[in-house]
């Protein structure tokens, strides 16, 4: 065939985009082959394909959605992780004139994608999942307000997933660092399809989390149950509203500046190239302005798990419930004037830094106030150390060490010592583990039990734990130690011998980080063994405060079948203080929204388009752009939207509980 | 709709408070005004009647912000008591951040402007 038409049909795509030059690229591709056709085969061979496809794939039940975001984040970190031991493997050995056992080509693809991975497709998934699934539960909702959308959203962000995994055997991924600043970004620079990948990855899933915030606020805002006030929502639902009104608020500008960006690259403009007027400082500018409000976003639902956490293992109503709602709502709008702090060395005068280098340290005084209403919270009551709550504890430790370095990196001057540096790495990864990733664990040993009906092996949890914690301060306290020596980040080789311990410490670190996530693997193939003696027939296991308690472990698929009334802020132990009788009678048919495939098929032609346009196959891109409209415009067409679960299947499910309860008395 | 049950999707017991129904008037009133504050800005600029095109920049920006009024009001039926107050509390909320962004960008991006671009001029521009 002739070369145009070669370059018609598959764009810049040949046999030499396949790395087949890079023997670990390689080797991991067998790997993920092999254990990829033997899942297939798996599925084919048990038949569960049809079974996937109608109860998971298309559902739209908020909690299986929340079940798939937590999946697709487990699976993600895998990734993210193999990331981060080749990173620390590479900087352990590359010492003393060796290279270490990766390219400068591979290295610096390594650390582009592990931050990418972390933050969008391990972070935001564990955190919108566990916001999915708890939040109509605790606001006595029977979905979320658009069911479909949230079907989709998922689904986009899957797709943002897939192009990121595509990217490490068809072709590259970006070697810019996690938010690509051009003009390096810029196709000068980076005449390949890594940030093409980048940019068409954080634009797919970008869809899906600025919709699934939209969901979410709506949800929040309208479904909660009668007498359930603002101000008497559980504070999850809380933080998990002020979380979505940043994303809300936020995505739209990281969408834009990705825009720009791929304008830069695919016609030409000049917004950030360094030439004909354009600024690449701008880019940094925009791009933290989402940035920052996007660690909140992280972090805001974390501190909501926390709290319910800390309330229920303590036997105790959360202490200080309006301070903790307005220290998040103040969070929420500060967390969107600090966002230069993330470059005072860029050049901006003393005036600029000072103001938000003073914004940041007052961010501090919220989240302070935080900390102190869960130690009062724990004051005088009887704790319970099961593992949600030994997370707790451990967050609690490690993110005001944190915070303190935050504080000390949020002074201009010291900045200018520490920026790009170790200790900035160190800090960040202070306050990401030590927030969400723990946040996140705190919530899985909590509301696992709800989601499955029995509890997790709590040997295992306990194993898990202690490599996690163990394994981050060794990981990350030689980073603060060789970033105030100077060190700076994203290094491939060291001249310094004196400076490898530090490194060699850290590696041993990532290894015990390892083997936690093993065992956290472990814990759930245990606990799903042991699942009999787990198993947890009251719908309460841990004798908890709020509405989620309130309905079987796992839900029915209503949820609830009569709307609660709340009169309290825990209304859950209100309801057990005032000894609530579960309704036996009475029940009627419930309406509920349809599965629809229309989701997965959109997101799957968004994700074929993002491909199309990564590798310039322009009949691809075109194709899939008009076939998502044809879907989409063709969904309006569906008008089995919904349907009502008879009452006698309602009355069969109710009664069937009402049997389990009597046998755990 | 089921009467008894409050379905996902369909979930409207707050359906009647505080939804500002249009009417047709209402629609034409504000139809009337969006073409009466597009026409003038364009009459401005082609006419050339104000002394300085800086004054007729300010003019038009002042006259768009009433036209985004007009359609929050008359096309969007917002008012500070529609949804509970939820959209006020929204379109103040919106506006607190986009000022933020539009006036910090403003800010930072001047401070390196002039500290940044000198050496910039002297080494990119040809």
């Amino acid at each position: 065939m002739s070369p145009d038409l070669l370059k018609l049909i598959f764009g810049r795509l040949g046999i030499e985009s396949l790395p087949l030059h890079e023997p670990i690229v390689v080797g991991t591709f067998v790997m993920v082959a092999l254990g990829g056709a033997t899942l297939l085969a798996g599925l084919t061979y048990f038949r569960l394909w049809g079974y996937l496809w109608r109860e998971w794939f298309t559902t739209v039940d908020h909690k299986r959605i929340g079940i798939m975001y937590m999946i697709l984040g487990i699976v993600m970190l895998l990734r993210g992780f193999a990331d981060a031991l080749m990173m620390r493997g590479q900087q352990m050995l590359a010492f003393g004139g060796s290279e270490g056992y990766l390219n400068a080509h591979h290295y610096d693809q390594v650390f582009t994608a592990h931050g990418v991975i972390m933050i969008f497709f391990v972070a935001m998934p564990l955190v919108t999942g566990l916001m999915n699934y708890v939040v109509p539960l605790q606001i006595g909702a029977r979905d979320v307000s658009f069911p479909f959308l949230n079907n989709f959203s998922f689904w986009m962000t899957v797709g943002g997933a897939v192009l990121v995994m595509a990217s490490l055997f068809i072709g590259e991924f970006a070697r810019t660092g996690w938010l690509a600043y051009p003009p390096l970004s810029n196709i000068g620079y980076s005449p390949d399809v890594g940030v093409d990948y980048y940019i068409w990855a954080l634009q797919v899933a970008g869809v899906g989390t600025t919709l699934s915030g939209i969901n979410l606020i709506c949800t929040i805002v309208k479904l909660r149950c009668p007498g359930m006030t603002m101000m008497k929502m559980p504070v999850f639902t809380w933080t998990s509203l002020c979380t979505n009104i940043l994303i809300v608020a936020s995505f739209p500008v990281l969408t834009v500046v990705l825009a720009l960006l791929s304008l830069d690259r695919y016609v030409g403009t000049n917004f950030f190239t360094n030439d004909f007027g354009g600024s690449p400082m701008m880019y940094v500018n925009l791009i933290w302005i989402w940035g920052h409000p996007e660690v909140y976003i992280l972090v805001l639902p974390a501190f909501g798990i926390f709290s319910e956490v800390t309330s229920t293992f303590s036997g105790k109503r959360l202490f200080g419930y309006t301070s903790m709602v307005y220290a998040t709502v103040v969070i929420t709008i500060l967390s969107y004037l600090v966002w230069l702090h993330h470059f005072f060395t860029m050049g901006s005068g003393a005036s600029v830094n000072s103001f938000f280098g003073i914004t940041t340290m007052i961010i501090s005084i919220p989240t302070g106030a935080k900390m102190f209403n869960w130690l009062f919270t724990m004051y005088r009551g009887r704790i319970r150390y099961e593992l949600p709550m030994m997370w707790t504890i451990a967050f609690m430790l490690t993110f005001v060490l944190g915070g303190m370095t935050g504080v000390l990196l949020a002074v201009p001057p010291a900045d200018f010592v520490l920026h790009n540096s170790l200790f900035l790495i160190a800090h960040f990864h202070n306050v990401i583990i030590g927030g969400v990733v723990f946040g996140a664990f705190a919530g899985i040993n909590y509301w696992f039990p709800k989601a499955f009906g029995f509890k997790l092996d709590v040997f295992w949890g306990k194993l898990s734990f202690w490599f996690w914690v163990v394994g981050f301060y060794l990981a990350f306290m030689p980073l603060y130690v060789l970033g105030l020596m100077g060190v700076t980040r994203r290094l491939r080789v060291f001249d310094d011998p004196s400076l490898q311990i530090w490194f060699v410490i850290a590696a041993i670190g990532a290894f015990l980080v390892f083997l936690g996530i093993l065992s956290m693997l472990m814990q759930f193939a245990v606990s799903f063994l042991k699942r009999e003696q787990l198993k947890d027939v009251t719908g309460d296991p841990w004798d908890a405060r709020t509405l989620e308690w309130a309905t079987s472990s796992p839900p029915p698929d209503y949820n609830f079948a009569f709307t609660p009334v709340v009169h309290d802020n825990d209304a859950w132990w209100d309801m057990k203080r005032r000894g609530y009788q579960r309704p036996l009678t009475g029940f009627k048919p419930i309406h509920m929204p349809s599965s629809t495939g229309t989701g997965i098929i959109l997101a799957g032609f968004a994700t074929a388009m993002g491909f199309g346009l990564i590798w310039y196959i322009w009949w691809l891109a075109a194709a899939s752009f008009i076939a998502m409209l044809v879907v989409g415009i063709g969904h309006t067409f569906n008008y089995h939207r919904d349907f009502d679960i008879p009452a006698d299947d309602v009355i069969r499910t109710e009664d069937a509980r009402t049997k389990l309860l009597a046998g755990a008395k | 709709m089921n009467t008894d049950t409050h379905a996902a999707g369909a979930h409207d017991h707050h359906h009647d408070d505080g939804h500002a129904h249009s009417t047709f008037s209402g629609y034409m009133l504000g139809f009337v005004l969006s073409v009466v504050l597009t026409a003038i800005p364009f009459w401005l600029v082609m006419s050339g009647t104000l002394p300085s095109k800086q004054i007729t920049a300010l003019v038009i920006m002042a006259f768009a912000i009433v036209q985004i009024v007009v359609h929050m009001i008359y096309f969007l039926h917002m008012s500070p008591k529609s949804e509970n107050g939820w959209t006020m509390m929204a379109l103040i909320f919106t506006i607190v951040m986009v000022v933020i962004a539009l006036s910090g960008s403003l800010w930072v991006m001047n401070h390196l402007n002039s500290n940044m671009m000198p050496m910039h001029e002297m080494t990119g521009m040809k």
